[in-house]
């Protein structure tokens, strides 16, 4: 059958279908060159992270002497003893130590900044102009700068040694950054649906709360994931306004593993830098997709 | 109760003015259309009377009571949207329900009312549906009945087909005139205000026509009074399709007015109408009321056919005559092909379809009986 159709074929025809089957493995090629580039890049980025992960199971005098990500002999050692810490406390009270500044900051700051983004982008209100400048140019504020009077009010607040310097800042809308992305993200939306509910009877707040908030919501989880990890990860804050140890977070805690201990157990502070890494990395894996959305498009159509 | 009273109404953007002190009165369970091209203000004049604009100066009156001041939910009126402005992340029947649910109702009550509003509307089976699963008509009677749930005293329609299909605007055309006439019928506050840039609308549904310019009223009247008597220059042109044909004049002796070079005679009918006399006129002749008659016909109008398009039922002819240029529209059946292309023809006008207008204010000095 096959035969007979191609015997059929013209001299024209067939070239068409040779020219067809090269193109085809051509690009069979090219993609297998691509995945390959790209698998070698990115297990080349990622290999750190691999060696974190495999130098974790090692005992402390294997990881200066196997370069290799595999362990010889996997051991559980740094784990339960870095659980343990040199410390009184266990590792569990840094990781809810953590969660007790990230939880209330991530929805304080959620909280603060839809409002303060709200005016922004649908009221006038005098001095308007003015105010976003100043919002704009905090952004543009070098951290630093503000370290040393920042600290001077907190300290004659007396809330050093505690999480409200970690916390109020964000809870009023202390992050111009999130409080910008939000507004752009905002002015993207039509505000007919804000009209409609204002017409069906809707308050301000209930427009805000029943009406933007939900529209805005892919903005919002990255707001929150945002400040999430970088909460996480922020280690000069803490270090800054909490001295004592009972109430350091992760990001000190394994700081300290360094410090007091004569000879590093390297193993340890490794074994805890991955578990450290785990709800960042869970919470992120759960909301990629409104992640990406949140910042990738920067709004939506009506 | 629900009649709809503006007072010398305005609104200023900055330094400039969109609406110029209009005032207008709209009864109860009556059906006026605001139309106007883009930028007449007529959008605006809407958002106002919703509250969703603030008035810098005159009144808005409900149903006799002073709304300048109030809440959009307040005024007892209900809008629909021109892209519907449906809430995107809640499901049809939450949509409907969304204004009584801010309001506490019983849940009891909530059903039975979104029940009513979705059989009257014929969107049972789109309850559970979130807007983006609807198309352009469906999603637009969503948001009527988002509308009609509340019992509004006024409801505001601000060009809400426009997004619609040719096809669909004309049923959904049918299905708001019905639905008013039926809110009507069960003794529901049915005062409406429809705003349209589109003349066919406004002439459809309107019990009345307010047609507005630049932040001006022109006329308010019915559509046969504002298609047989337009008051000026704007209304006889916006109105009408296709558009009425102009041709600048003077004023000659009792009954004829000399325009574009030749003498044309108007009847002893037709002078009883003129009001005032301008020297200084427009001739307004609606396409259907022209008609070829014999040649050598004495005080018609002469002038080369340039064009003829046959439209089916109605043919359209384009004369020229000097630089201007008239458009004739004959039933085909009386269209004999006797004149072709490039013809030399003669014009008749029917003197009941002939305006005229003083060329200075653009009034409509015919209107006398």
């Amino acid at each position: 059958m096959t035969d007979h159709i191609l015997s059929q074929n013209t001299p024209a025809a067939r070239d068409i279908d040779i020219v067809r089957s090269r193109e085809a493995r051509r690009h069979r090629f090219n993609a297998a060159l691509r995945y390959a580039l790209l698998t070698a890049v990115g297990l080349l980025m990622l290999y750190p992270l691999i060696w974190l992960i495999g130098a974790s199971f090692k005992t402390n005098s294997e990881i200066f002497a196997n370069p290799g990500f595999w362990p010889e002999h996997p051991t559980l050692d740094g784990y339960i003893k870095g659980w343990k810490t040199s410390t009184p406390y266990s590792f569990g009270t840094f990781f809810i130590n953590t969660l007790w500044i990230v939880i209330p900051k991530v929805i304080g700051t959620a909280i603060s900044c839809t409002a303060v983004a709200y005016g922004f982008a649908r009221f006038e209100f005098p001095g308007k102009k003015i105010l976003f400048a100043a919002l704009i140019a905090t952004l543009l504020l070098p951290n630093v700068v503000t370290r040393i009077p920042q600290y001077l009010i907190f300290r004659d607040l007396g809330w050093l040694d505690s999480y409200l310097p970690l916390w109020v800042p964000s809870a009023l809308a202390g992050d111009a950054f999130f409080v910008f992305m939000l507004v752009q993200f905002l002015r993207a939306i039509p505000r007919d649906m804000e009209e409609a509910a204002r017409v069906d009877g809707a308050t301000t707040w209930q427009t805000l709360i029943f009406i933007v908030v939900p529209l805005l919501m892919p903005a919002l989880i990255s707001v929150c994931l945002f400040q999430f990890m970088w909460t996480m990860n922020d280690f000069l804050g803490p270090l800054i306004y909490i001295s004592s140890v009972d109430k350091y977070p992760i990001s000190l805690a394994l700081k300290l593993s360094i410090d007091t201990t004569e000879a590093f157990e390297w193993n340890r502070v490794l074994a805890m830098s991955v578990l450290s890494l785990a709800p960042a990395l869970a919470v992120f894996f759960l909301a990629q997709k409104y992640f990406i959305d949140g910042i990738s498009s920067g709004g939506i159509k009506g | 109760m629900a009649r709809l009273q503006l007072r010398n109404l305005e609104k200023d953007y900055g330094s400039f003015r969109a609406v110029h002190g209009i005032n207008l009165d709209v009864e109860d369970g009556e059906f006026m259309v605001l139309v106007g091209p883009s930028g007449c203000a007529k959008s605006t004049t809407l958002r106002m009377i919703a509250g969703l604009e603030r008035v810098t100066g005159g009144e808005i009156r409900i149903g006799g009571e002073l709304v300048n001041d109030k809440t959009p939910g307040d005024r007892g009126i209900s809008m629909v949207f021109q892209n519907y402005a449906l809430y995107p992340h809640m499901k049809v029947r939450k949509n409907l329900s969304f204004s009584m649910r801010l309001k506490r109702r019983p849940a009891v009550e909530i059903e039975q009312a979104t029940n009513h509003v979705s059989g009257l509307l014929e969107i049972d089976p789109l309850l559970d549906r979130l807007p983006k699963q609807l198309s352009g008509g469906q999603a637009q009677r969503v948001a009527v009945g988002r509308a009609l749930i509340k019992k509004p005293q006024v409801f505001l329609f601000d060009e809400p087909l426009s997004n619609l299909d040719a096809k669909l605007r004309a049923s959904m055309r049918v299905r708001i005139t019905d639905l008013h006439k039926r809110l009507k019928a069960d003794g529901q506050q049915a005062t409406v205000i429809y705003v349209t840039h589109d003349q066919t609308e406004a002439m459809t549904m309107g019990d009345r026509i307010c047609v507005m310019r630049d932040g001006h009223i022109m006329q308010v009247a019915d559509p046969v009074t504002l298609y047989s008597r337009p008051a000026n220059t704007f209304v006889a042109g916006f109105i009408g399709s296709p558009e009425m044909n102009f041709l600048d004049g003077t004023f000659e002796g009792e009954n004829s007015v000399r325009a574009a070079e030749q003498v044309i005679m108007l009847g002893d009918e037709f002078t009883k109408r003129i009001s005032g006399r301008s020297e200084h006129v427009t001739l307004g002749i609606r396409p259907q009321h022209l008609r070829i008659v014999a040649a050598e016909t004495p005080g018609t109008i002469k002038g080369k056919l340039t064009h003829i398009e046959f439209m089916g039922h109605e043919v359209y002819l384009y004369v020229d005559i000097g630089p201007k240029r008239l458009i004739a529209v004959v039933p085909s059946a009386s269209y004999d092909r006797g004149a072709l292309r490039d013809d030399w023809v003669r014009l008749s006008p029917d003197p009941k379809g002939v305006h005229l207008f003083d060329r200075q204010s653009g009034e409509n000095i015919s209107l006398a009986i």
